[in-house]
């Protein structure tokens, strides 16, 4: 014979009494609430902006892992700078960046951003490197980078943030190959 | 519609064949070269003229020919909606003080090309009503586009020039 349970109660009553139970320390659980939640801030700079607006849309799902475009730098955790930074735009750039509140990360997409790209030698109007104005965590290589490779940087910047990975991330090697075809040129 | 051949005489009978060089018909786009001093006049009449009615100037174009030339020039194109016609005016100007009257009065359009040629060439419009850059910051040193130009060192304390990385494989 069922007996009629008051609603309060079944949960009580189906209780497993197995686990439930997680032990992290206070550090590790804010930097999971961190890493589950990267919000950039939605601003896009030239044509890496289009591969990283794709990389946000249905195909690609950014929000999946959590990453959603914000309209203000003073609700967003991390930074793509997607493009070209002129030295017009260093200063807005670096103004953007103090405004967002602490922890912030930056995300540096594309050869220009990196280092300068294709302006490297002749762009008088292109800084050389968006590092020179903002510290970058993660810095994704490409001419546009597809968005696989964006994605692949912002599971980077988890495993940065988690403490897995200490050291920068910037690809020097390509910069090396750059030095060394103007020394021989 | 007026060929070239026709616009080159109605200038010349109109104006005065002394304010023209000789003009280019085998270019690929046919031009006409006139004294910068004539240019307001020449353009307000092709814009207003009934059988040239330049109602559209399309672009100008700015040309440094370099230091042993000496000479900046100035390449209006100009575009008729009504006659489906088009036109390229060159102006040549001195390099060192590069001066030209504005046309802004004439084409609204010719206040931001005249200030793109002021950011980029260093080219002065006499009587423009805001001649400020356009795209490069207000206080960018230099105008780029020059065959002599050398860029500065630093732009609020960033430096310009791009530097060789230090070797990855010493770290």
């Amino acid at each position: 014979m069922i007996k009629a349970v008051p609603l309060g109660m079944q949960f009580q009553a189906e209780k497993s009494g197995i686990g439930g139970l997680v032990m992290t320390n206070m550090e590790d659980l804010l930097n999971w609430a961190r890493l589950s939640s990267l919000w950039p801030m939605g601003f896009g700079l030239a044509c890496c902006a289009i591969e990283m607006m794709s990389t946000y849309a249905s195909a690609y799902d950014l929000d999946r892992l959590g990453v959603l475009p914000r309209p203000s730098p003073r609700v967003s955790d991390v930074m793509i700078v997607a493009g070209t930074v002129t030295f017009k735009m260093a200063d807005r750039v670096h103004r953007l960046y103090e405004q967002m509140p602490d922890p912030k990360y930056v995300i540096s997409m594309g050869s220009c951003s990196n280092c300068g790209g294709p302006y490297w030698q002749h762009g008088y109007h292109v800084v050389k490197g968006v590092d020179k104005i903002i510290p970058v965590d993660v810095y994704v290589p490409g001419c546009p980078p597809r968005p696989e490779s964006l994605i692949g940087g912002i599971l980077k910047l988890q495993e940065k943030i988690q403490g897995k990975q200490q050291n920068q991330l910037k690809p020097l090697l390509i910069e090396k190959l750059i030095a060394s075809q103007m020394l021989s040129s | 519609m007026k060929s070239f051949q026709e616009m080159v005489e109605l200038l010349h009978t109109k104006f005065g064949a002394m304010h023209f060089s000789q003009p280019k018909p085998t270019n690929p786009i046919p031009y006409l070269s006139l004294n910068a001093a004539k240019l307001g006049e020449v353009m307000q009449f092709l814009a207003s003229d009934e059988s040239c009615y330049f109602d559209h100037l399309s672009a100008i174009s700015a040309v440094d020919n370099g230091l042993e030339a000496n000479t900046i020039d100035l390449f209006y194109n100009l575009y008729s909606y009504p006659f489906n016609n088009s036109l390229m005016v060159q102006v040549v100007l001195n390099r060192e003080t590069p001066t030209a009257p504005t046309l802004s009065h004439i084409w609204k359009t010719a206040d931001w090309h005249e200030r793109e040629a002021f950011d980029l060439f260093g080219i002065q419009f006499s009587g423009h009503p805001d001649l400020r850059r356009i795209l490069l910051p207000a206080d960018w040193e230099g105008h780029p586009m020059r065959k002599d130009y050398q860029q500065q060192n630093y732009y609020h304390g960033v430096k310009v020039v791009w530097e060789k990385p230090e070797d990855p494989t010493n770290q």
